[in-house]
């Protein structure tokens, strides 16, 4: 067999089996969604000037837009459903505890996390292998603003629709005073999203450009990469562990492998 | 139907029924047959319904109505006269017998407050009581009084023998435009001022002649409030969005807006949505029983919808745009424009991070101890196959 030769790595990376496939497919899934759904959102509330020359019979285009809106809103309500079950028989990293900031560590957490990644007034290396604790925490809210969006989505559109379940989330109109601030309410909502992708994006790229941890990657094949060196915190008890300091910038000799 | 051949029996007035007023008043059997069968058609009552109906107009004793007027501007009153049908106001208001309503009073001063507390002393638990206009809480309801009272009293002490309240338009109902930002007077829709009694809320500004009266007729004919929905408003009559009987609706599903009111498609009559029209947010009859005998609606003249039976239709303004300016970020301004400064002040400071991020973490960024192609031993030769994963 022919052998290659390569470079020996200069420090060892512990492979971790993080977000498993129903994780993955709900990760995308929900992002094509979001994606489906914003899109389609800003057409319907407001239409473009198309096909002025023609006549009602020859066309349905918006209708086919929201068409496509109550579809991915459907597929966007089932997916967040097995996410919430996978969160209560997944793994560590996926599991419904991580979501509710009910112990100390955790708010510990979210302060370090603050001053680390933040504000960056701490150059501590964090070793978070599911999110960290403030990311949990943000999810929480999407959880949150999503579930929002589902109720009030769902009360706009009942009465477009016979089946029972759209049906159960009409008190959500007096209580906002009828359809029209509702609606006004859930197109707020939408900018929620926006600026959670925004934010969402550009902090995978930071934590993969900033710990090399290969978090991008993650969502795609599941695994993230931890040198050994941060090995007490993949394998202690707890998921997450603030280290030392990172020692200076190189430039001089490491110390020996 | 054999009950409907048979005639009025002479009795006192106001122990008549309906019928047997309408037949004192010279309306003839025809009429009166044809009136039942268009109002049962107007609450969406079937055949049988319309038997009922007249079983009802012809043998029930005429409800005794007290109608209060406060904040308001009597155009509830004004389209229930102006009704296409003339049995309606004649019969309705005249017949079934307004006891006492400011606006049509022949009494006037101490005679007509007399009149007042005749009627619910001697109808006690009886009487029906319609309520147009809004009651003013603030400055100790000083806002609205008459013969020296607030509304506010007098509303409690009426209200208290009455058998049923309907809310008439959208000041009774919700306040209309005296409740708008900031609502000077404080003015309250009547069903959170009276507790215990059903209140019925047929809303609209003003409502729809047809709805007023059928649901009085409803009252008089089944004895007992008609299904309502979650805000208190008659699903027979609010149960649909206008949108939902809109005949310009295909315009909508093909996407064909009107841009701009004197552009082409106006004329060509397209839907007006993006010219703000409420239609999609309204539940009212205007689509199906229209205005003036069913002459026109707003959407057949060429404006959209202003949402005129909603709560709150003055503050969602405004009325010529689709998105609505948003509540506590003063007037005009959109959920869009505050998103779009949220989204611009995002990825600002996402920009503003990522410089940070360069500065502050440029120990981290760079080769770390020990990755130095230089700093490396010789290279061990490594099988591509062997990944490595948990190394101990
Ligand atoms: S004109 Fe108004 S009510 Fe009619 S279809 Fe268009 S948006 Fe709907």
């Amino acid at each position: 067999m022919r052998t290659n030769t390569l470079p020996a790595p200069p420090h060892a990376f512990q492979r971790i089996y993080v977000w498993e496939l129903p994780i993955r497919f709900y990760h995308w899934l929900n992002a094509l969604c979001i994606l489906t759904l914003i899109v389609t959102g800003f057409i319907i509330a407001n239409p473009p000037a198309i096909n002025n020359g023609s006549e009602a019979a020859f066309s349905y285009w918006f209708g086919t837009t929201r068409f496509i809106h109550f579809a991915a809103a459907y597929i966007f309500v089932f997916n967040l459903l097995v996410r919430i079950y996978w969160g209560f028989v997944g793994n560590q990293y996926a599991n419904w505890k991580n979501f509710l900031p009910l112990r100390r560590a955790q708010y510990r957490e979210i302060f370090t996390v603050l001053r680390v990644d933040i504000l960056e007034t701490s150059n501590k290396v964090i070793v978070a292998i599911g999110h960290n604790a403030l990311a949990y925490l943000t999810y929480t809210v999407l959880f949150l603003v999503s579930l929002f969006q589902v109720a009030s989505g769902f009360a706009l559109y009942a009465k477009m629709s016979h089946w029972w379940l759209p049906q159960l989330f009409t008190w959500m109109l007096p209580l906002f005073g009828g359809d029209a601030s509702l609606r006004n309410w859930h197109h707020f909502a939408t900018w929620f999203f926006i600026v959670f992708t925004i934010i969402h994006v550009y902090l995978v790229f930071y934590h993969d450009y900033v710990e090399g941890h290969g978090v991008i990657s993650s969502m795609a094949g599941g695994w993230k990469f931890l040198p050994t060196r941060h090995r007490e915190a993949v394998q202690g008890k707890s998921w997450f562990t603030v280290g030392k300091a990172s020692p200076p910038h190189p430039g001089r000799p490491g110390p020996p492998p | 139907m054999e009950t409907i051949a048979k005639t009025a029996a002479v009795a006192a007035p106001d122990q008549q029924t309906v019928y047997e007023q309408m037949v004192s008043r010279g309306v003839s059997r025809r009429e009166f047959l044809k009136f039942c069968g268009w109002i049962s058609a107007c609450m969406g009552l079937g055949t049988e319904g319309m038997a009922q109906v007249a079983n009802a107009l012809e043998n029930k004793r005429r409800i005794p109505v007290v109608w209060m007027h406060f904040q308001e501007c009597t155009c509830c009153s004004e389209s229930f006269l102006r009704s296409s049908h003339p049995i309606v106001a004649d019969i309705l208001l005249d017949k079934i017998s307004l006891d006492y309503t400011e606006t049509l009073l022949a009494a006037s001063g101490h005679q007509a407050e007399a009149c007042l507390q005749d009627t619910i002393t001697k109808y006690k638990g009886e009487y029906l009581l319609c309520v147009e206009g809004s009651v003013p809480t603030g400055a100790d309801g000083a806002y609205c009084c008459i013969g020296g009272r607030s509304a506010e009293a007098i509303l409690t002490e009426v209200a208290e023998g009455a058998k049923a309240v309907i809310a008439w338009g959208n000041c009774a109902c919700s306040g209309c435009v005296q409740a708008a930002k900031p609502n000077p007077t404080g003015a309250t829709p009547i069903h959170r001022l009276i507790a215990g009694k059903p209140v019925v809320n047929v809303q609209g500004c003003p409502p729809i002649a047809e709805v007023m009266a059928g649901v009085l007729v409803h009252l008089l004919t089944f004895d007992r409030i008609p299904q309502l929905d979650a805000l208190g408003r008659p699903k027979a009559f609010y149960s649909r969005r206008v949108h939902d009987t809109c005949y310009r609706r295909p315009n909508y599903d093909a996407g064909l807006f009107v841009e701009s009111f004197d552009d082409d498609n106006a004329r060509k009559g397209f839907c007006l949505y993006k010219m703000g029209c409420r239609g999609p947010t309204t539940y009212n009859s205007c689509g199906t029983i229209r205005w003036n005998g069913g002459v026109s609606f707003p959407i057949q003249s060429g404006h959209g919808c202003i949402g005129c039976s909603e709560s709150n239709f003055w503050d969602n303004g405004p009325f010529y745009t689709r998105l609505t300016s948003f509540p506590g970020f003063g007037i005009e301004t959109t959920a869009d424009r505050i998103g779009m400064v949220a989204g611009v002040a995002t990825v600002a400071g996402v920009a503003a991070h990522a410089v940070l991020t360069n500065i502050r973490k440029h120990d981290e960024i760079g080769e770390q101890p020990g990755e130095s192609a230089a700093a490396a031993p010789p290279p061990p030769a490594v099988k591509p196959e062997d990944k490595g994963g948990t190394q101990p």
